[in-house]
């Protein structure tokens, strides 16, 4: 597999008025070309400030650490994507290169535009598409994404479609441009899952039609079983557990993606109560020492887990974990 | 289940103009379409279904949020009787006060301005409620126990929070007025797992406290299968399917629901590609097919499905079914 995308040490600070607060602390990952990693955590974890850092869409709070290092690469040569500033620097990436579905349809499109013409603006800004192919493009891609009627939901404002279909409508569009990468946060939260079921067979097409590679950003472990190549699991802004995605969804090594797994409401008995995780994430102005789970694990060791930062071991083949369960006596 | 229906819905429908279509008529979105339905008091009503078949619409309808354009809805809690679709000003007013919504979106929903404190006071500010800031304050402190927020989380704001206590906030907030009924829109989506199942439970218990009634729309039909009684299913405008959650799950008779709890997708890798796909074109609510309302896409449709819309069916057991070949299609999958 080609490589697609290098993440080093991503780290990510937002100044706010009751102080600094980590949101990102010293991630690093990979992506190939067509690999579909599945990205997933806790609520606040970080998932969506990572994924808008690979675009720089961070707002003008955000300080990156010095050490960040983020590289696409492309068939051109690699871009380094920490050096880009101006807009038309930026220009490469946003829309072009990196498409995103945001977590929040309704802010992704203006509301007094109709879907259509922000579908047709942002394909000419990107590709030297006349406007009639822009549109006819447009039009087709709804048709994929499962949009009947798509030429009369063209000419319609966000407001007036469900909330599954502004969905679908942001979906279509950042796959009209055909992106190298495209960052998807939680793209189906709002669809049926027959629905869903078709979207994803959709963007798989486009995997393996482009090589396209995706980071898709979700709660719901389904989907990842299902869809990715890799998961990679987010707390409290730390990378704690990444690996094959049969690995870790069989065998999670990391008490909290343990948790995670168990706090699935099953489906073959309706009688297990729901058990979730106890206890609340703390606030990003206030992160744990040590292990960043400390405060709610319940195999945490006494005296370590308080104080030191786990470091990644491998559990088996590309399957690490942050954790000192793993690492007590492992040095590597 | 004997109990005499919370929320008793004739026949609703709610329609949408639309701009534009050219020349003649104005094309209209059938977002609710002859729609029947009771929810029992004191029950966990699920609705699930298709994207854009109404569910939304037709929680706003409960409430009367969207103007109704045919049918009745009426809500009888033993203390007061209203049909909605005439309600007064002054009785609508105090609707407000027993039928409330509890928000999709943790993040969006609330003020970043206020406190915490002041979010969940708002409602009996606004309606009236109460006369002095004490009283206010002692109906805050003891919602926002119930929910799980201290003294100190009151104090703060809504920004410092995660998304699971931004979703017990914005519960309190629904909860303070002592509401009877609550439309609950995807609020467990926008949550991950281990939160959602914190919330699930918060709802269940305020629930049986303070004998709730639920409408609870999903779209995650496990979470529907734990939490709900009663689950309701929506193709179209129109509700397919209506059962007990365990009959439901256990033996889903409409061709759509078949198909809907076909393709949850299992956690085990390896039953990739292995789910039941519809074929088939997805119907326009403006121009929705002749007949049954799936069988652009029914794997079973047969010619009757293409002509003659099928009644919901009372099968017993409170399930009732539209589907002209239910009972045929029983003797098939036993086989
Ligand atoms: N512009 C900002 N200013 C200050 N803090 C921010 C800003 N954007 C995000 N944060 C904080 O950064 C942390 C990570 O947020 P992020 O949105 O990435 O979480 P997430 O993992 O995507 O959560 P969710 O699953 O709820 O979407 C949170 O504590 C959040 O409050
Ligand atoms: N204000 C409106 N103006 C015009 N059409 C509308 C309006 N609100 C809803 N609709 C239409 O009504 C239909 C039903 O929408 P609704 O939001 O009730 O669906 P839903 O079942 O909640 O879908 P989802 O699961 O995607 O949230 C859709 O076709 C939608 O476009
Ligand atoms: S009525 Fe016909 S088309 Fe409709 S669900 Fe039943 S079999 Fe399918
Ligand atoms: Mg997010
Ligand atoms: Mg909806």
């Amino acid at each position: 597999m080609n490589r697609l995308l290098d993440v080093e040490n991503l780290t990510l600070q937002f100044d706010t008025d009751e102080g600094r607060i980590t949101a990102v602390d010293n991630v690093s990952f990979t992506l190939g070309a067509g690999e579909v990693m599945g990205l997933v955590g806790e609520s606040g974890s970080g998932k969506s400030v990572t994924a808008k850092s690979l675009m720089k869409l961070n707002p003008d709070n955000a300080i990156y650490g010095d050490e960040t290092k983020i590289i696409l690469h492309l068939d051109g040569g690699p871009v380094d994507i920490m050096s880009l500033h101006t807009s038309s620097d930026l220009k490469v990436i946003r829309g072009g290169a990196i498409s995103m579905i945001f977590q929040e349809p309704m802010a992704s499109f203006a509301p007094a535009i109709t879907i259509g013409n922000q579908m047709v603006e942002q394909l000419q800004i990107h590709t030297d598409m006349t406007a009639k192919k822009a549109q006819e493009l447009s039009i087709e891609m709804l048709a994929r994404v499962g949009i009947s009627d798509a030429s009369t939901r063209f000419k319609q404002f966000a407001f007036e479609l469900s909330g599954g279909m502004r969905q679908r409508a942001m979906i279509a569009m950042a796959l009209s441009t055909k992106p190298k990468l495209l960052i998807a946060d939680e793209p189906t939260t709002a669809l049926d899952v027959t629905i869903q079921a078709q979207v994803i067979d959709l963007m798989k097409d486009l995997v393996s039609e482009f090589g396209m590679g995706i980071i898709f950003i979700t709660h719901d472990l389904g989907v990842i079983a299902q869809t990715a190549d890799s998961v990679a699991v987010m707390y409290l802004g730390r990378l704690v557990e990444q690996g094959p995605v049969r690995e870790v969804i069989r065998t999670p090594a990391h008490p909290y993606t343990k948790g995670l797994i168990a706090a699935l409401p099953q489906l073959d008995d309706l009688d297990v109560p729901l058990t979730p995780i106890p206890g609340d994430i703390p606030s990003p102005l206030e992160r744990p020492p040590g292990c960043v789970f400390n405060t709610r694990c319940a195999v945490a060791i006494e005296g370590l887990c308080t104080r030191e930062i786990p470091l990644f071991t491998q559990v088996a083949q590309k399957h690490q974990v942050a954790c000192h369960l793993y690492s007590e006596g492992d040095d590597k | 289940m004997s109990e005499k229906p919370l929320i008793s819905v004739r026949d609703l429908s709610v329609h949408f103009g639309l701009r534009g279509g050219g020349f003649g008529k104005k094309p209209v979105v059938r977002a609710v379409d002859s729609v029947d339905l009771d929810i029992e008091a004191g029950s966990f009503f699920g609705l699930v279904g298709e994207s854009g078949s109404g569910k939304t619409t037709l929680g706003r309808a409960l409430l009367r949020a969207v103007p109704i354009t045919r049918g009745a809805v009426t809500y009888d809690d033993g203390e007061v009787r209203y049909d909605l679709t005439t309600i007064q000003k002054a009785e609508l007013k105090d609707y407000r006060t027993r039928a409330q919504l509890i928000f999709q979106d943790p993040y969006a929903a609330l003020s970043p301005r206020m406190t915490v404190r002041d979010i969940i006071a708002e409602p009996l500010e606004v309606m009236g409620l109460t006369r002095t800031r004490e009283e206010t304050d002692v109906r805050v402190r003891k919602i926002a126990e119930k929910c799980r927020l201290n003294l100190e989380h009151l104090r703060r704001f809504p920004h410092a929070f995660s998304g699971g206590q931004r979703q017990r906030i914005s519960i309190a907030r629904a909860l303070v007025s002592k509401p009877r009924f609550i439309v609950a829109d995807e609020s467990v989506a926008a949550l991950d797992v281990s939160i959602q199942a914190d919330v699930l439970n918060l709802l269940k218990s305020i629930q049986q406290e303070m004998g709730l009634t639920f409408l609870f729309i999903s779209h995650d039909l496990s979470v529907v299968a734990h939490i709900c009684d009663h689950v309701a299913v929506m193709y179209l405008g129109r509700l397919v399917e209506t059962a007990p959650t365990r009959q439901l799950f256990a033996a889903p008779k409409h061709p759509y629901t078949k198909a809907l709890l076909s393709a949850i997708p299992s956690l085990d890798p390896d039953d990739r590609g292995k789910t039941q796909k519809l074929e088939g074109e997805i119907p326009s609510p403006t121009n929705p097919p002749p007949g049954c309302k799936f069988q652009t896409r029914c794997p079973v449709a047969i010619d009757i499905c293409r002509k003659q819309e099928p009644k919901l069916d009372h099968a017993g057991n409170n399930h009732n079914i539209a589907c002209h070949r239910w009972q045929e299609l029983l003797e098939t999958d036993t086989k």
